[in-house]
């Protein structure tokens, strides 16, 4: 399980490689999903998002998603890397993916980790419209989301 | 104990996070928000609507109802909004 809270950008392809390397068997499937910044909020125009974490927690919170996601599915490992503070429209948020000698684990667990991270994880955007920042609000579908994955 | 705040709570407050000594009446999370409410008009205009936060002792998830110690981490903030 890997986990990073940077302000640094990060290469995906170069994270996913040492995901794999860190597999203890050659992984046949890693599913990742990427999360950039959009150029518009509620039909209003973005300058710029700044992301605030909870260090500590945060790290504590993203660990236990990667184990609650290990517990579900038959994974060979995970990998979640968040930014925090200033970053700029199309820029790189997040970064997860997940590990497993077939495809449909791989394509689930990541899902999972992502709708969790959404709900569970201490971060707080703020968004810079009209040289203003404003905290986004949390989204309803965001806690219906992890609803699909309780049985 | 230790007190963090975050979010748009640490704006209204004015404050990153304030030690203070646990008062003999606080037990619960609640007793907690009571107390912050009863010494600063800002704690009170930040914890005036309960539903809008979330709460955490040492680094998990917790409610009004967890009991807290002297050497506890507390920290309020409003729900994630992280991904």
């Amino acid at each position: 399980m890997i986990v990073k809270v940077q302000e640094k950008d990060f290469i995906a392809e170069k994270e996913i490689q040492e995901l794999k390397n860190n597999c203890m068997e050659i992984p046949g499937a890693i599913n990742s999903f990427i999360g950039y910044v959009r150029n518009f909020s509620n039909e209003k125009k973005l300058t710029s998002l700044t992301i605030e974490h909870y260090s500590g927690m945060t790290e504590k919170m993203l660990l236990e998603i990667s184990t609650k996601a290990s517990q579900k599915w038959p994974l060979l490992g995970t990998l979640i890397i968040h930014r925090y503070g200033k970053l700029n429209i199309g820029d790189q948020i997040v970064l997860a993916a997940s590990a497993s000698l077939h495809r449909n684990a791989a394509f689930e667990a990541t899902q999972f980790i992502m709708d969790y991270l959404k709900t569970k994880a201490p971060f707080w955007k703020s968004e810079e419209i009209n040289n203003q920042n404003k905290w986004v609000l949390s989204r309803r579908e965001d806690e219906q989301a992890l609803k699909k994955w309780e049985d | 104990m230790r007190i963090l705040y975050f979010s748009w709570l640490k704006e209204k407050i004015g404050l990153n996070s304030q030690e203070i000594i646990k008062p003999k009446s606080v037990e619960t999370v609640d007793d907690l928000i009571t107390f912050l409410k009863e010494k600063s008009e800002k704690h009170k205009n930040a914890f005036s609507d309960l539903n809008s936060i979330k709460v955490s002792v040492n680094q998990e998830f917790a409610d009004l109802e967890t009991k807290i110690k002297e050497k506890d981490e507390i920290a309020f903030f409003p729900p994630v909004t992280g991904g």
